[in-house]
């Protein structure tokens, strides 16, 4: 393993020990973050992929009425149709901290009026039913949208946690360790050379007395 | 207040006008970036995308990830899913996980 390029000493040796110490808590630390995100993520992707399922069906179904109501309409009267929106909608955003990831709240707004912005003499039957579908299919494609970026996000800062985790793991610490351990080597070296130089210089002026 | 948006092909997203939803058109990669851009920086906190160019832009999309907003969701347009959106739903697991653990009840489902 590597050894971190410091001078062998005692101020060094105590510097090291510290950030040992302090890297040993982090990747602890971490590593509960990581297992616990990983928990709520996969319940969050389970929904996620069940929404996801949902909407998908749904909007299909919705989509191949709407084809049906598009041949049976002209192209501008069905644009005309649908210009001008009987009502509108708006988002109001909060966020919530899913484990300090800050995960949008949508909250659909939707204001007062006729969901069938047209008048029924230009229009065919198709049309409401695949409009009504639509608005229908709506609610859980915000749902979805909501389940799906917390999960984007979710996703992503697990990685970037399990790569801080591995660093520290693998890299980190071990090479702290080594460095202590070569440090307490060398010092220990050192006392050992000053010991036998002192008991030479001691035996040497015994025998000169 | 936040906008919703939904990019497409005209027939699979005129339905959406109804609803009062900003809707766009695009058919061609470069179109799409451009509306996903601009977007991004005109308060839409969601923009649905039909899964076709989901599929052409997915580095775009793949900017916004780790954003709070905007989320782009891709939807199924009018010609059926492409299933572009549940893999990029696995490729999220893969990411988080390492392993795709959804494959098995995927196999085990259908």
């Amino acid at each position: 393993m590597a050894i971190l390029n410091v001078n062998p000493t005692r101020m060094e040796l105590s510097n090291l020990k510290k950030r040992y110490k302090t890297a040993t808590r982090g990747h602890k630390l971490l590593k509960d973050k990581r297992d616990e995100m990983m928990r709520q993520f996969v319940a969050f992707v389970k929904e996620n992929k069940k929404l996801r399922e949902n909407v998908e069906k749904e909007l299909t179904k919705a989509m191949k009425e709407f084809l049906m109501a598009r041949a049976g309409l002209s192209q501008e009267s069905l644009e005309s149709a649908v210009l001008m929106p009987g009502r509108q909608v708006s988002l109001k955003v909060s966020k919530q901290n899913v484990m300090s990831v800050d995960v949008p709240v949508f909250d659909l707004q939707i204001s007062e009026g006729n969901i069938y912005p047209y008048g029924l003499l230009e229009t065919t039957a198709e049309l409401d039913e695949s409009v009504l579908m639509l608005s229908n299919a709506f609610t859980n494609m915000m749902a979805l949208a909501q389940k799906e970026k917390a999960c984007n996000m979710l996703a992503d800062e697990i990685e970037k946690t399990r790569r801080r985790v591995n660093a520290l793991e693998y890299v980190m610490i071990p090479d702290l360790e080594d460095t202590i351990k070569f440090i307490k080597m060398k010092l220990d070296e050192n006392d050992r050379a000053s010991r036998t130089r002192l008991m030479k210089v001691k035996d040497m002026m015994a025998q000169r007395q | 207040m936040y906008k919703i948006a939904v990019i497409g092909d005209r027939d699979s997203v005129l339905g959406f006008k109804a609803l009062g939803v900003s809707t766009h058109f695009a058919y061609d990669a470069e179109r799409a970036n451009t509306l996903i851009k601009r977007m991004a920086r005109e308060k839409f906190a969601v923009i649905f995308i039909t899964e076709e160019l989901a599929e052409m832009c997915i580095e775009t999309i793949d900017r916004y990830k780790a954003r709070t907003i905007p989320a782009i969701i891709p939807i199924p347009s009018n010609q059926g899913s492409t299933g572009i959106g549940m893999k990029l739903l696995n490729a999220n697991v893969e990411k988080a996980v390492g392993i795709n653990i959804l494959h098995n009840d995927d196999e085990g489902g259908s």
